[in-house]
C-alpha cells in the first residue's frame, strides 16, 4: 500500500512537470493567439479587447492555474476553429481507444502463446524462423506494413476497403470489422518485441535453480512451465506491455492516417497543421495521462506479481 | 549406527557412468560408481567440486535429463531403474520417495511464491485427493517440525522475508512433507554461516532418527561428513576412490587422496577431542 | 553446482547476426556515398512521357508519378534520412549523455528536478514528442532533427544516469577520488569508459528508432519537405498510385526496411559477442 502510495504520489509530480512544460510550450513559442484567430489585419484596439477577453493579459502563473483548474474540470478550452475542444475529444476519442485496444488484444493473444512456444522448443526450426521473422518484422516502420496490408489485404485480395471506414455510431460491428487490418499494423512490431523479450525471459528463468527444485518435487514439464517458470518471465513482459500500450496509442496517430480513419491521431494532425494549439494542448495531455494512468497500473500489477519489489524500493 | 549392521537395502546403484556429450569429445564426468543403501541409513558423499558428486546425486534424484548427456549402468529403486523408467513413472517417485535439496537455499525456492505454496507442492502433486485445508495443516506442522517459529506466519510470507538458514529449513520442509523414504541433501550448508550449518547438520540428523528417512548427503567438508554420517564414499574425478565406515576411513585412510582431504580439515581432532570431553 | 553453469558449456554459436548486419550496412552505406556524387537520373528531374514505369533496365525501380527515377529518388531520400538520424543521434545521445552524466554525479536537487523533467517528457512516445516541437516551430529537416534530436536526451540521460550511478561508489573512482582527480576528469576519464559498452548499444538501437520516427514523421507531412524528399515523404506520396504501380511504394518502403534491419543485426550481434 505505502508503495502504491508512494508511485501514485510520483505520478501526480510528474503530471504537473508535464502540464507546466505543456503549458509554457504552448503559451511562449507560438505567439500571439489573438493575432492567429483575428488575422494580422486586426486592429490593436480590436486584439486587446480579445486579449482581455481570453485573459491573456494576466500574470502567466494565473493563466495556467486557471487553464489546469479549467482541465481538471473537464473545460479544455475553445479550438481556435471547432467550438469546444471537449466535444471534438469525446466524439474521436472512442474510435482511438478501441483501435489502442484491438491492437493490444492481439499482441496479448499473439505473442504469448508464441513466446512460450519458442521458448520451449529453443533452437528448433520454428524457433529459429520466429527470432529471424522478428528481426526483419521490427524493421519494418508500423505505416509501411499498414501500406502493404491494404495492398495486399484491401485493394489484391479485396478483404476490406481502403479508406472505407464507418463510424462506430452507425455500425458498431463494420467499425470494429474496418478497424481490424489497421490494428494488426499497429500491433506487428510490438508482437514481435514481445516474442523476443518472453522468449528470453523464459529461456533465462528455465535455467535458474528454482526450476530444478519443481522438477525435483515431481513436476511435468508443462507445470514447471505454467505454474513456476511463467510468473517470474512474466515480470519484464508486464512493463513492456503498458509501454506498448501506451506506444500504440501514438502509433495510431500514423496508422490512422494510412487507414483513412477519423480518430484522434488524424485530429492531432490536422490541428497541428492549422496551428489550432487548444486542440493540441488537449491531445497531447490527454495522451501524457493516459501514459502515466498506465505507468501506474503497471506499478500495481507489478507489486501483486512480485512481492520483492516493496523490499527493494524501502 | 555402524556400517557393519545388515539393514534392509532400498537403493542400489551399481556401473554409474555419465558422460558430457556437448564437447567434440565426450567427457566422462562419473565411472563407475556404486552405492547402496539402506533403510534409515546416512550415506555421505565427499569430494571436492567437479569431482562427480552432484552429478550422481542429480542422477539418483533423476534430474539429469538433459539430450547431451550419455547415461548408463542402473539405479534400482522399488523395482524400477530409475535411468531407464519412462519419465511418468520416475515423476512418481520424485518429490513423494524421493526428496532433494540443494545448495543455494537462495535460489532453489521460486522467489515469487509464497512458503506454503512451496511447502506444499509434492502433496498436491502426489496426493491430489488430500484437501486444501489438510494440506495447510501438513505444511504448517512440518514447517514447525523443523524448527521454523511461528509456522503460521511462516506459511504466508515469502522466499526474500526470510534467512539463509531459514530458507534451508523451508526446502527440507518442503522436501520432508511427503515423507520420502530418501532424501539427497546436496551440499545443504555450504551458502551457510557456521552456527546455522550445525543447527542444519542436528536437523537432518533428527529427521532421519524421527522419520526413519535414509540419506545421502553431500559435501566437500569431511568434518561434517564425520558428523553425521555412517558411511562416507570419496569421489575424485569422477570415480570412487575410497569408500568404508565414517570410522574406518578416518582412522585409517587406504587412498592418498583420502589422507589429503582429511589433513586438510583444520584441526579436526581437536575440536572431537573436544566433544568427547 | 549451478544450472547456469551446466548451460554455459554449450552456448557458443557462429554469430551471423554481426556478418548479416554488417553485410546490409556495408551495401546501404555504399549506395549512399555513391548517391552524393553519382545517381542515375537527376532524382527531382521530371518526365512526362516515363510515369509511373515498373521495373526496367532504364528505370530498375521503375518511375512515379511524375516519371522521376525511383532509384535515384531512393538513393537520395535515403541520404536524407540518414543525416537526420545521425544528426538526431549527435543531439540527443551527447546531450542526453553530458546530462545524464552530470545530474547523476553530483546528485541533489537539480538532479530531483531534471529527472522528474525527465521523467515528464518520457510520458510522450518520442514520435509524438518530436511531433509537438514541430507544430511548436515549423517543418524542414533541421527542426526535425532537433526535435527528434531533444525527443532523444531523456531517454540517453536516463541510461547513463543510471550507470553513472552505479560506478560512482566503485572501488577505482573512489580511488581517483582519493588521488585528487576532479570531479570533471572523474566523470569523463574514469566512469564514461567504462559505459561506452552501454551507450554504443543504447545509440545503435536509437538510431534505428530515430530512422523510423524520421520516416513516420515525414510520412505525415510534417518532416522534411519538398524537393529535399526523405524516404516517408516518397511513400506518402506514392501510396495513392500504388495500384497502378506497387514498386512506388515497395522501393522506398523496402529501402527504410533495409537500413533499420541493417543496423539491428549490428546491433544484436555486437551484443551477443559482448
Amino acid at each position: 500500500m505505502k508503495y502504491i502510495l508512494k508511485k501514485a504520489s510520483m505520478m501526480v509530480l510528474t503530471l504537473i512537470a508535464v502540464s507546466i512544460l505543456v503549458f509554457l510550450a504552448f503559451n511562449l513559442i507560438p505567439g500571439d493567439p489573438a493575432t492567429r484567430i483575428l488575422g494580422t489585419e486586426a486592429t490593436e484596439s480590436q486584439l486587446q479587447l480579445l486579449r482581455q477577453e481570453m485573459g491573456l493579459n494576466d500574470p502567466i502563473y494565473v493563466r495556467y492555474l486557471r487553464w489546469i483548474w479549467n482541465f481538471i474540470r473537464g473545460d479544455l478550452g475553445e479550438s481556435y476553429s471547432y467550438g469546444s475542444v471537449s466535444a471534438l475529444i469525446l466524439d474521436k476519442i472512442p474510435i482511438t481507444i478501441w483501435l489502442a485496444i484491438m491492437a493490444f488484444f492481439l499482441m496479448f493473444v499473439i505473442s504469448i502463446p508464441l513466446g512460450i512456444f519458442t521458448a520451449r522448443h529453443e533452437g528448433g526450426v520454428i524457433d529459429k524462423i520466429v527470432v529471424v521473422l522478428d528481426q526483419v518484422i521490427m524493421a519494418i516502420p508500423p505505416f509501411f506494413s499498414g501500406i502493404i496490408i491494404t495492398l495486399v489485404f484491401g485493394l489484391t485480395l479485396q478483404l476490406f476497403v481502403p479508406g472505407g471506414f464507418v463510424s462506430y455510431k452507425i455500425d458498431f460491428w463494420g467499425f470494429i470489422g474496418y478497424l481490424v487490418f489497421p490494428a494488426i499494423a499497429i500491433a506487428l512490431p510490438k508482437i514481435t518485441m514481445c516474442v523476443k523479450l518472453l522468449r528470453g525471459s523464459v529461456i533465462e528463468e528455465i535455467s535458474k535453480d528454482y526450476t530444478r527444485t519443481a522438477y525435483s518435487r515431481g513436476n511435468t514439464t508443462r507445470g514447471v512451465l505454467y505454474r513456476h517458470v511463467l510468473k517470474n518471465a512474466m515480470i519484464p513482459v508486464i512493463t513492456f506491455m503498458g509501454m506498448a500500450l501506451a506506444d500504440m496509442v501514438s502509433g495510431s496517430i500514423v496508422i490512422e492516417q494510412v487507414f483513412n480513419i477519423p480518430g484522434i491521431g488524424r485530429m492531432l494532425l490536422s490541428s497541428i497543421n492549422n496551428r489550432d494549439y487548444p486542440v493540441v494542448e488537449a491531445i497531447i495531455m490527454g495522451i501524457a495521462i493516459l501514459v502515466m494512468v498506465v505507468n501506474l497500473i503497471v506499478d500495481i500489477i507489478y507489486r501483486l506479481v512480485d512481492p520483492r519489489i516493496e523490499a527493494i524500493n524501502d | 549406527m555402524c556400517g557393519s549392521e545388515k539393514f534392509e537395502v532400498i537403493l542400489s546403484v551399481n556401473d554409474l557412468h555419465i558422460e558430457f556429450h556437448d564437447h567434440k569429445q565426450p567427457q566422462t564426468a562419473v565411472e563407475d560408481f556404486d552405492l547402496e543403501l539402506s533403510k534409515g541409513e546416512i550415506v555421505g558423499i565427499v569430494g571436492e567440486s567437479g569431482s562427480g558428486k552432484s552429478l550422481s546425486a542429480l542422477a539418483i534424484a533423476g534430474l539429469l535429463s538433459r539430450h547431451d548427456m550419455y547415461k548408463s549402468g542402473r539405479i534400482m529403486f522399488e523395482g524400477e531403474d530409475l535411468l531407464t523408467c519412462n519419465r511418468r513413472k520416475l515423476r512418481t517417485f520424485q518429490g513423494d520417495e524421493i526428496s532433494m535439496i540443494f545448495q543455494e537455499p537462495m535460489t532453489s525456492l521460486h522467489p515469487v511464491k509464497k512458503i506454503g505454496w512451496q511447502t506444499e507442492e509434492s502433496l498436491r502433486i502426489h496426493h491430489p485427493e488430500i484437501d486444501k485445508k489438510e494440506r495447510r495443516l501438513r505444511a504448517i506442522s512440518m514447517l514447525g517440525k523443523v524448527g521454523l517459529h511461528e509456522p503460521e506466519r511462516v506459511y504466508d510470507m515469502y522466499p526474500h522475508e526470510l534467512s539463509g538458514g531459514m530458507r534451508q529449513r523451508v526446502m527440507i520442509a518442503a522436501a520432508m512433507i511427503g515423507h520420502p523414504k530418501i532424501l539427497i541433501a546436496d551440499e545443504p550448508t555450504t551458502a551457510l554461516d557456521v552456527t546455522v550449518q550445525a543447527q542444519i547438520v542436528d536437523l537432518l540428523k533428527s529427521i532421519n532418527k524421527e522419520e526413519g528417512t535414509s540419506i545421502i548427503f553431500i559435501s566437500h567438508d569431511l568434518s561434517l561428513v564425520r558428523q553425521i554420517c555412517s558411511r562416507v564414499l570419496v569421489m575424485q574425478k569422477g570415480v570412487v576412490v575410497e569408500s568404508g565406515s565414517v570410522n574406518d576411513i578416518f582412522t585409517r585412510p587406504k587412498n592418498l587422496y583420502t589422507r589429503k582431504l582429511i589433513a586438510s580439515i583444520p584441526r579436526v581432532d581437536l575440536t572431537s577431542e573436544k566433544k568427547d570431553i | 553446482m549451478k544450472l547456469s553453469m551446466i548451460k554455459k558449456f554449450k552456448d557458443k554459436k557462429i554469430n551471423s547476426f554481426l556478418l548479416w548486419g554488417l553485410i546490409l550496412t556495408g551495401i546501404m552505406l555504399l549506395i549512399v556515398v555513391i548517391g552524393i556524387f553519382w545517381t542515375p537520373y537527376d532524382p527531382t528531374k521530371m518526365s512526362a512521357s516515363e510515369k509511373l514505369q515498373g521495373i526496367s533496365l532504364r528505370h530498375i525501380l521503375g518511375t512515379d508519378n511524375k516519371g522521376r527515377d525511383i532509384f535515384s529518388r531512393v538513393m537520395y531520400g535515403s541520404r536524407i534520412t540518414l543525416g537526420i538520424a545521425c544528426g538526431t543521434m549527435v543531439i540527443g545521445a551527447g546531450l542526453g549523455t553530458i546530462l545524464g552524466a552530470i545530474t547523476g554525479y553530483f546528485g541533489g536537487f537539480l538532479d530531483e528536478v531534471f529527472m522528474r523533467i525527465v521523467d515528464a517528457m518520457l510520458a510522450f512516445p518520442s514520435i509524438l514528442l518530436a511531433l509537438v516541437i514541430v507544430s511548436l516551430f515549423d517543418s524542414g529537416n533541421i527542426v526535425v532533427m532537433v526535435a527528434l534530436g531533444i525527443a532523444f536526451i531523456p531517454s540517453f540521460a536516463r541510461i547513463v544516469r543510471s550507470e553513472v550511478l552505479r560506478c560512482r561508489t566503485m572501488d577505482y573512482v573512489e580511488n581517483a577520488r582519493i588521488q585528487g582527480a576532479s570531479d570533471f576528469r572523474i566523470i569523463f576519464r574514469h566512469i564514461m569508459p567504462n559505459i561506452t559498452g552501454v551507450l554504443w548499444s543504447s545509440v545503435l538501437i536509437g538510431f534505428n528508432n530515430a530512422v523510423l520516427a524520421e520516416a513516420g514523421l515525414s510520412y505525415l507531412g510534417i518532416g522534411s519537405q519538398p524537393p529535399y524528399d526523405s524516404l516517408g515523404n516518397m511513400l506518402s506520396s506514392a501510396q495513392q498510385f500504388m495500384v497502378k504501380n506497387p514498386i512506388c511504394v515497395l522501393g522506398p518502403g523496402f529501402a527504410i526496411v533495409w537500413m533499420v534491419l541493417g543496423f539491428s543485426f549490428l546491433g544484436e550481434g555486437l551484443r551477443k559477442k559482448a
